[in-house]
């Protein structure tokens, strides 16, 4: 199902060669008619930036909130700049849960589960593009077919076989279950097969190079833009993972950011600023991603992208 | 592996031919075996920590299994009994269901429209994409937190907005159809702009000879956008609904969060209004009892449902597919 949609939905494949036209006022009418397709209004840009307000807007209110008290927030008119708060708002946070030490644990969590997704993606990748096997399309079916199996719902046998292996509480138990996943293996295939040269493997093949070798000094480089892609996604689903962390986690040294930013939230009265300010530390690192790395975030959706 | 780096070069004319025979074997084990070897991380680590949990959730299911006891009692389809004639779960199943439609539908719609207009030559593409994608970088525990103080009932600024508009204040959380909405506006927020960029991958590919067509039958840009866009974009947009719906189907975030996060969290609120299925999962397996036979039935249920959604989106395209 899905091969076939990427195979109908190559990003940017614009097909912009039209069949050449006899006639030069039939070509002018083509042009004029391209002019009028393509080049939006005011109007458009109107909507355009609409729609940038209502994205941007919440994250900056939680700014807003962030850097004032509590009190200010009961003002009428609700306050929409940013106050004078935010440092003593932060030593708040820091003093209440251990932040510091949720922060280190959510980037030993991500950096583990992308560095091995990326990795055993890339080998299998490579694999299923370029080695002829036995069985290689019923795995690489199989493959896909697990992208949409939601292995949320196997939680409970996931936690006792993580009492059996003695993980629970640790963070080996939140690294686990995303060493691998199946859109990893699924976007690598996609990308080796055209990358790379079949050439290049027979050539090397010849010199005498063994098949690790080839994927060593010949499959990593050139797989390194699909691995900088898949990356990015990988280590944004690891770092807001909430769900498996929040079960499979109970002492408050163990938590990821995710997990600590939610004990914020709980207790009977919100303290409002608190929340927004752990919210904000948590999502300033990612919004730091975002801006360096987020045209390669792009691409990887638009190549295909499945929910983690 | 790395050994035969080495030696399988051309055999020099000195080598014995047991030496070269050795070779050869050791060529042809590395072409046979590496593929399997390279795959096997993955299907390995899949099936112990994906396939097995899931698989033996079934198994959990038909027992009367708690945490607290080592005592597993076999009880068939007790807990499914159970299950089926609690009407809390019919009230999860429809608050799930509810927030669904409400989240995914709109979201769907304004993603088609918001692809639509970024097809056209803009100027800043690459801004507009990331300011469309900005939302979903920040975290479900992020967004939930973040609107459940702009839905606040006293200080929210949604709420601000509605008064000075006269329309009143809405508590948000207490009623069941307002909580939902609140919820559905989360999961929107977060997505829309993610699947309009899926959308704009598929237009892409669109040929720009239909569009001429439809333009010099007289067709206006919205009506080239239902009649012809929507048409040939089809299989992706299904393959977006079943992905929305199998999120949708599992949240769990949003809601736990939006009602405080404690036990009020829990339950979706104090008449459980918005307590979906996974927070009825989570409730009866990790909050209280350690229920895991009933949970797991919980479990095996929703996968049911899961599957049968999915299979009816893949029927459907089949005859599309077959009409074509």
């Amino acid at each position: 199902m899905t091969l076939q949609d990427l195979d109908t939905a190559p990003a940017d494949s614009r097909r912009s060669d039209r069949t050449a036209l006899p006639g030069r006022s039939d070509r002018r009418a083509r042009a004029r008619l391209r002019l009028m397709r393509e080049q939006p209004g005011r109007l458009v840009y109107l909507t355009l930036v609409a729609v940038l307000f209502f994205s941007g807007f919440p994250l900056y209110y939680s700014f807003v909130v962030a850097s004032r008290d509590n009190s200010a927030l009961a003002q009428v008119p609700p306050p929409v700049l940013p106050g004078a708060n935010l440092v003593e708002n932060v030593e708040r946070v820091f003093a209440t849960v251990p932040f510091g030490t949720a922060l280190v644990n959510s980037v030993i969590v991500s950096a583990t589960v992308t560095a091995s997704v990326v990795f055993f993606s890339t080998l299998a990748g490579f694999a299923f593009a370029k080695l002829a096997f036995r069985g290689a399309r019923v795995l690489l079916v199989a493959v896909i077919a697990t992208m949409m199996v939601p292995v949320q719902l196997g939680v409970i046998p996931l936690y006792m076989l993580m009492i059996e292996l003695e993980w629970t509480d640790t963070l080996w138990a939140v690294i686990a279950p995303g060493l691998v996943n199946a859109f990893g293996v699924f976007f690598m295939t996609q990308y080796l097969r055209g990358a790379l040269p079949g050439s290049l493997i027979e050539s090397a093949r010849m010199d005498g190079a063994s098949t690790f070798r080839i994927f060593w000094q010949i499959v990593l480089p050139v797989a390194r833009p699909a691995a900088v892609v898949l990356g990015v996604l990988t280590f944004l689903t690891a770092w807001n993972d909430y769900f498996w962390p929040l079960i499979v986690l109970s002492s408050p040294e163990r938590y990821t950011v995710q997990v600590a930013l939610s004990t914020l939230s709980g207790g009977y009265v919100t303290d409002q600023s608190l929340v927004l300010t752990g919210t904000m530390l948590a999502t300033l690192p990612l919004l730091a991603v975002f801006a360096l790395l987020g045209k390669y975030m792009i691409s990887g959706i638009m190549q295909g992208a499945v929910k983690g | 592996m790395t050994l035969a780096d080495k030696g399988t070069a051309a055999p020099t004319a000195r080598s014995s031919p047991a030496r070269q025979r050795r070779l050869h074997q050791r060529y042809r084990l590395d072409l046979k075996a590496s593929p399997y070897l390279y795959i096997a991380p993955f299907f390995i680590l899949f099936a112990g920590f994906g396939l097995f949990p899931l698989a033996y959730t079934a198994w959990v299911s038909t027992h009367d299994w708690s945490l607290l006891s080592d005592d597993h009692v076999f009880v068939g389809f007790g807990n499914y009994e159970a299950l089926l004639s609690d009407p809390y779960f019919w009230n999860a199943l429809g608050n799930t269901l509810s927030i669904l439609v409400l989240a995914t539908a709109p979201q769907l719609l304004a993603a088609l429209l918001l692809a639509h207009l970024l097809t056209m030559r803009l100027r800043g593409q690459t801004f507009w994409r990331m300011g469309m994608l900005l939302p979903n970088v920040a975290s479900v525990v992020a967004v939930a937190v973040i609107f459940s103080q702009l839905f606040g009932r006293d200080f929210g600024l949604v709420n601000w907005v509605l008064d000075s508009l006269g329309a009143g204040r809405i508590d948000w959380q207490t009623g069941s159809a307002t909580s939902h909405v609140a919820i559905a506006v989360m999961v929107a927020w977060k997505w829309t702009g993610y699947n309009a960029l899926i959308y704009l991958a598929a237009m892409q590919a669109v040929p720009k000879e239909v569009y001429e067509a439809a333009h010099l039958d007289g067709a206006s840009r919205l009506q080239q956008l239902f009649h012809v866009t929507v048409p040939m974009i089809r299989p992706t947009i299904v393959f977006t609904v079943i992905v929305s719906t199998i999120y949708g189907l599992q949240i769990f975030a949003e809601p736990q969060l939006f009602g405080g996060g404690g036990a009020n969290g829990v339950t979706g609120g104090a008449s459980r209004q918005f307590q979906t299925l996974t927070l009825y999962l989570y409730e009866h397996g990790f909050n209280r009892g350690f229920e895991f036979g009933y949970a797991s039935a919980v479990a095996w249920t929703m996968f049911a449902v899961i599957v049968l959604i999915a299979l009816l989106n893949y029927l459907f395209i089949r005859r599309i597919r077959s009409a074509q």
